[in-house]
């Protein structure tokens, strides 16, 4: 049990680690938001139901994000994703969102 | 990079040539010196996505699409076609305003050979395209040698409808055809293939059809597998709506070890030889075991898997430098081959691409699938998964992404479907 235990820690260091190595090259966002895209259309400018992300605040983005990442707002698929991605890299993928006109 | 004057004068005298425009999609590079060439094969959620992503990232790009449709039918979404919902249009798109409106050359002949060192493509119409970059996004090409009496000239009338268009359409037309009381058997392929969910999610779709129009037909798939993608949700989705673990279940599924497997295919009679009995259908549905597009094979870009291995920091294929294999044709595990996944990757790959042309180290990149089905039109299903660059590879974010909860919210989830579909068409054709 001991060793799960380690081995499961190493990897969830190793994730870790590995997002802080995203968050360090894409202080702007866009690597991430790039992913985002395919379901919230290009730039974030939804064309269906799925909300649109461009030009939102982005406290009102990054709080959302949060919410669904803590599980303290049921959506579907975004509390799934959000568990993906540090705060700090929230918090950047908002900023970018919010800055496109 | 900096290109070199000749080679930039070469690279515009190819666009030039294959578009029959002097500039072709160069017409914004007056601000700075193009930063290259790079020549796409396959205009699919991959190529198409990856093309447009590199002129938005930068424009002084030269950017060729080979393709030889002009018009592209997707397959994610088919299966609402084969099931009803939407008609051919809604899951085809043409290429010639895209390609206007972000500058693209799109060159609609099929690529035959990909010269690695002289770095030009050849089409079958005989144009010679040079590339500082080639992105291979080919898509899977079928293993016919894997169930015999099943090839290409067969799945004219047995179709295989895993390459959508005409396909598609021909399945839809046998399952209107079929008197009520017909039996629709699918044969399932082996692992790893394109859409892991889209053989259930088709007898889902052909299930709710049948229920509606023609009641007392069964639909049957038979597996060269023991388990599936989201297979909890789509059998609780089953016994929900169509019966399923009952004596007068529409759908029967037959896993591999159950005899599942198709062996061979007897065509005049749509029947399925399997290891130990055979199975008469009313419309045979045969989707074979599947590699690497034709050219990504012909390029000598895959290894024995007959998949693509690549560096998955910039795509760029393992075996040939400067060439990157992106989609399905791929060795992406533990992403899987989907439309979003195709979608994801050429956008991580148009960025590594534009950071090479420009002399800049590629950015650490970041990857998201998310994958709806759909068991009824208001029954939608999901799997996601997040994935970083660790230890040199793909790898998925623990405690991110996974299905659809048992009490997830289906019928939004059905919504989103159709939402997730505008909107990935939005990123790559838009």
């Amino acid at each position: 049990m001991t060793t799960c235990k380690l081995l499961f820690a190493a990897i969830a260091i190793a994730g870790l680690a590995a997002s802080q190595t995203v968050s360090a090259a894409d202080a702007g966002g866009k690597i991430i938001a790039a992913q985002c895209n395919g379901c919230h259309g290009f730039e974030g400018a939804s064309k269906g139901a799925v909300p649109a992300l461009k030009g939102k605040p982005a406290i009102y983005l990054s709080e959302s994000m949060k919410e669904f990442k803590s599980d303290k707002r049921k959506g579907t698929i975004m509390n799934r994703i959000a568990k993906g991605y540090s705060d700090n890299e929230l918090d950047n993928v908002a900023k970018y969102y919010s800055g496109l006109k | 990079m900096t290109m070199n004057r000749r080679r930039f004068i070469q690279a515009l005298g190819a666009a030039g040539a294959l578009s029959g425009l002097s500039l072709g999609g160069c017409s914004t590079a007056g601000s700075k010196p193009s930063a290259g060439q790079v020549v796409v094969i396959g205009g699919g959620a991959g190529g198409a996505t990856c093309a447009k992503y590199i002129r938005y990232l930068d424009s002084s790009i030269n950017v060729t699409v080979v393709e030889p449709k002009t018009k592209f039918a997707t397959c994610f979404m088919s299966n609402w076609v084969i099931g009803g919902l939407r008609d051919q249009d809604w899951i085809t798109h043409g290429y010639a305003d895209w390609s206007n409106k972000h500058g693209i050359n799109m060159v609609h002949d099929t690529a035959v050979s990909i010269d690695p060192v002289a770095k030009v493509v050849k089409t079958r119409g005989g144009q010679s395209i040079k590339y500082d970059r080639c992105v291979v996004s080919p898509g899977v090409d079928f293993r016919y040698d894997t169930i015999d009496g099943y090839d290409a000239t067969v799945a004219e009338t047995v179709p295989h409808a895993w390459h959508a268009g005409p396909q598609t359409a021909l399945l839809r037309k046998q399952l209107e055809a079929m008197p009520d009381g017909g039996v629709f058997v699918i044969a399932a392929p082996p692992n790893p293939f394109r859409c892991p969910p889209g053989p259930y999610e088709r007898a889902s779709l052909v299930a709710n059809y049948f229920k509606n129009h023609k009641p007392k037909s069964k639909i049957l798939i038979l597996d060269a597998k023991d388990a599936f993608s989201k297979q909890g949700l789509f059998v609780a989705g089953w016994t929900e709506h169509y019966g399923y673990g009952t004596g007068n279940s529409m759908i029967e599924w037959r896993s591999k070890a159950n005899d599942g497997m198709a062996r061979a295919i007897k065509a005049g009679s749509r029947t399925v030889v399997t290891e130990f009995g055979e199975v008469k259908a009313d419309v045979l549905n045969v989707v074979p075991a599947q590699k690497a597009g034709h050219i990504a094979a012909v390029a000598g870009l895959t290894d024995a898997s007959g998949w693509c291995p690549v560096d998955h920091l910039t795509w760029e294929s393992k075996v040939h430098k400067g060439i990157h294999v992106i989609g399905d044709a791929a060795i992406q595990a533990p992403i899987p081959k989907s439309g979003y996944a195709a979608n994801s990757e050429a956008k991580v790959c148009a960025a590594a691409i534009v950071a090479l042309l420009n002399g800049r180290t590629p950015d650490v990149p970041s990857w998201v699938n998310t994958c709806y089905s759909l068991v009824t039109p208001t029954h939608g299903i999901s799997v996601a998964g997040v994935y970083t660059y660790t230890d040199g590879k793909v790898a998925e974010v623990k405690g991110a992404g996974g299905l659809t909860p048992k009490d997830g919210h289906f019928s939004l989830e059905a919504t989103y479907a159709e939402s997730w579909y505008k909107n990935i068409i939005d990123d790559m054709f838009g």
